[in-house]
């Protein structure tokens, strides 16, 4: 409390040193420190950032997660897919191999190390984000640019399109789709994931460039006779961005929990020696009264990696926010 | 006079949205711009002037508004040019300067690309010799240290310095015309003065004529030959810039010199504001669209629309202009 105050005193005194001929144009002189006068949009969002407690719990998070997931095939004391525990597991009597030496968690209901697992299970999580939110990303600026740039009877077909997915409800959506192949697959669970995605982006950057392409610029560009091509990538795209970014942070936490969704359905990959934490999850659904455990791990480690996505897009969102801005 | 650089005829910009009674903007407005010349186009807000300057760069929307009239350039028709025809001409034969130098800049790009960018365009520049030029004009509108504020984007220039910015992008391919529509509004006196002036040298002494734009007449005293005065979408008084300051005919005009302080005026003198505001016109159909504000008003200008006419060298749109001249000097700065 005190030292924010300090600060805040301090950036008065130096701003009552620099005097009123902060804003000095054309003598040559310019604004004394010409970086600083102006901020721009991304400067001043990173600098509430930093200071937002939200975001660096959530960065944190994400960071760990990160790392663990490069760091698991070093890491990981164990292969996988090998059921090395296999004698200790009794199906009869609902016996699961308990932690033991060198296997800290034990093993799952085929003997194999929940541990390394685990570890394994954070790589196909962040791929299947990443890769649902890149492409629906992909497809969602796609969309959204041909409505937002031509207008007109595109931009309606292209909407009442994103309207009729909207209106089915995401995760049922995604199961309708996953479903429709014939061979599940980890692509096809980020393929699901990512098609649900589209709508949502596209009608964002529409949005957003509707009302970019009414501002003043646009209409200087205009005047200067500049070409629709270049008036829409490099003077109307470029502005809409924003939202868009914020959404796709919010949206790598929908990705982790819509593809654990799938997984858990059981339109995840058929083959499960690679480890993901949904198909995990469903698995262990049949030995949920014995064996919480088995449980426990793999939905700890989707909330925590979904929180940690939300916390960042939350604060990204609110930084962004011209409202919010002091 | 030969034929204009640019004539207008019989303008009409009409605003019809469904439900609503359409909106008259600007109504059959003409006017000539030589080349060299600057003309000014002065009223209030509302008037139709900055829908006129749009309506000539055909940069009014295709839906809602409709554009009748002439308005030819070099001899060409503009209106009814499609828009890909019109931008060959935007920017190469026409420029624009707008009110708000920040806002008309994009904000996630460079300045030096949104000069590069209309030389590429129009001058067929690689981007090579595009950004030795742009560098010339930075210098030429009085940026210092050009080659930095290249590679700045518009939030790390100052108001006068986005505006001089502005300037060199539409000077930058040496347009036939630039249209300044309020281009010292949004900025500092100071530094509105500096504006202006750049803006008269760069003009004077070429054949790029200049329509200026303004509610100020400080503005047109400074720069323009030729004014228009326009009132509720149309011209009610055309003088040349000495005439319209030494002897203002139409009561408007008159009152929007009374209510300029002034240099030379007694200490303690009061200013003399117009009554009421743009909302009591009349409709034009019905008679004088100022009747309702004007001190001069007769019987005859609320049933009889008056007719623009020639008046003492000039052009006169009144029943019962101001005869004396109660502005002995001439200027107003």
């Amino acid at each position: 409390m005190t030292s924010s105050r300090a600060t805040k005193i301090d950036r008065l005194a130096s701003v009552a040193a620099r005097g009123p001929e902060f804003e000095v144009g054309p003598d040559g002189q310019g604004s004394p420190n010409g970086h600083d006068a102006g901020v721009s949009l991304a400067v001043s969002a990173w600098r509430r950032l930093r200071r937002n407690p939200v975001f660096i719990v959530g960065a944190v998070m994400i960071g760990l997660f990160v790392l663990l997931a490069v760091l698991a095939p070093f890491i990981a004391p164990h292969d996988p897919a090998l059921r090395l525990l296999e004698d200790q597991v009794s199906r009869a009597n609902n016996e699961i191999p308990p932690p033991q030496d060198g296997y800290p968690l034990g093993g799952d209901q085929y003997g194999r190390d929940l541990f390394s697992r685990m570890l394994l299970g954070s790589q196909q999580t962040l791929l299947v984000a990443a890769l649902a939110t890149v492409i629906g990303l992909g497809g969602g600026l796609v969309l959204g640019t041909l409505a937002g740039a031509f207008g007109g009877w595109v931009d309606s077909v292209v909407m009442r399109i994103v309207d009729v997915l909207l209106s089915i409800p995401s995760l049922l959506l995604a199961v309708s789709i996953g479903a429709l192949f014939a061979e599940q697959s980890q692509f096809t669970v980020i393929l699901a994931v990512a098609i649900v995605q589209i709508p949502i982006f596209a009608r964002l950057l529409r949005g957003t460039m509707l009302s970019v392409r009414e501002s003043d610029h646009v209409l200087a560009a205009k005047a200067l006779g500049v070409k629709r091509r270049a008036i829409v990538f490099r003077h109307i795209l470029p502005n809409s961005l924003g939202p868009v970014i914020v959404q796709s942070t919010l949206v790598l936490a929908i990705a982790v929990l819509d593809a654990a969704a799938l997984s858990f359905l059981g339109l995840g990959a058929a083959d499960d020696s690679t480890p993901e934490w949904g198909q995990m999850l469903g698995n262990a659904q049949d030995f949920f009264d014995s064996q919480p455990h088995l449980a426990f791990w793999p939905a700890g480690c989707i909330i925590v990696v979904a929180l940690g996505f939300t916390l960042v897009g939350e604060s990204m969102r609110e930084a962004l926010d011209p409202r919010q801005r002091r | 006079m030969g034929m204009a650089l640019l004539e207008v005829r019989d303008l009409s910009v009409v605003f019809r949205r469904r439900g609503e009674e359409p909106t008259i903007a600007v109504d059959n407005i003409s006017f000539d711009v030589e080349p060299g010349q600057t003309v000014g186009l002065v009223g209030e807000s509302g008037c139709g002037k900055s829908v006129t300057s749009l309506a000539i760069m055909g940069l009014l929307p295709s839906r809602g508004a409709e554009v009748s009239g002439s308005v030819t350039f070099e001899g060409e028709q503009l209106l009814g040019l499609s828009q890909r025809q019109l931008d060959e001409r935007r920017g190469r034969d026409l420029g624009m300067v707008f009110q708000d130098p920040l806002s008309s800049l994009n904000p996630v790009v460079p300045i030096g690309l949104q000069i590069t960018e209309v030389l590429e365009r129009h001058r067929r520049m690689s981007r090579k010799e595009a950004k030795v030029e742009g560098e010339h004009l930075l210098n030429r509108v009085g940026i210092p240290d050009p080659n930095r504020r290249l590679d700045e984007y518009p939030h790390q220039l100052s108001g006068g310095m986005r505006q001089r910015a502005l300037i060199a992008i539409a000077l930058a391919c040496r347009p036939r015309l630039l249209i300044a529509d309020e281009p010292t509004t949004a900025l500092d006196v100071t530094i509105q003065a500096q504006i202006l002036s750049l803006l008269s040298e760069l003009v004077s002494g070429t054949d790029t004529a200049l329509i200026m734009i303004t509610h100020d007449l400080g503005v047109v005293a400074g720069l323009c030959d030729e004014v228009n005065v326009m009132y509720g979408g149309r011209i009610v008084e055309r003088a040349q810039r000495h005439a319209l300051f030494a002897e203002p005919r139409h009561p408007y005009t008159h009152g929007l010199l009374a209510s300029i302080p002034r240099l030379d005026a007694p200490r303690g003198e009061k200013l003399v504001p117009i009554r009421g505001s743009v909302v009591d016109n009349i409709a034009w159909s019905r008679g004088c669209a100022f009747a309702p504000r004007c001190p001069n008003q007769l019987e005859q200008c609320w049933s009889d629309p008056p007719e623009l006419v020639e008046d003492r060298g000039g052009m006169l749109r009144c029943h019962n202009p101001v005869e004396v001249a109660p502005l002995a000097a001439e200027g107003t700065r």
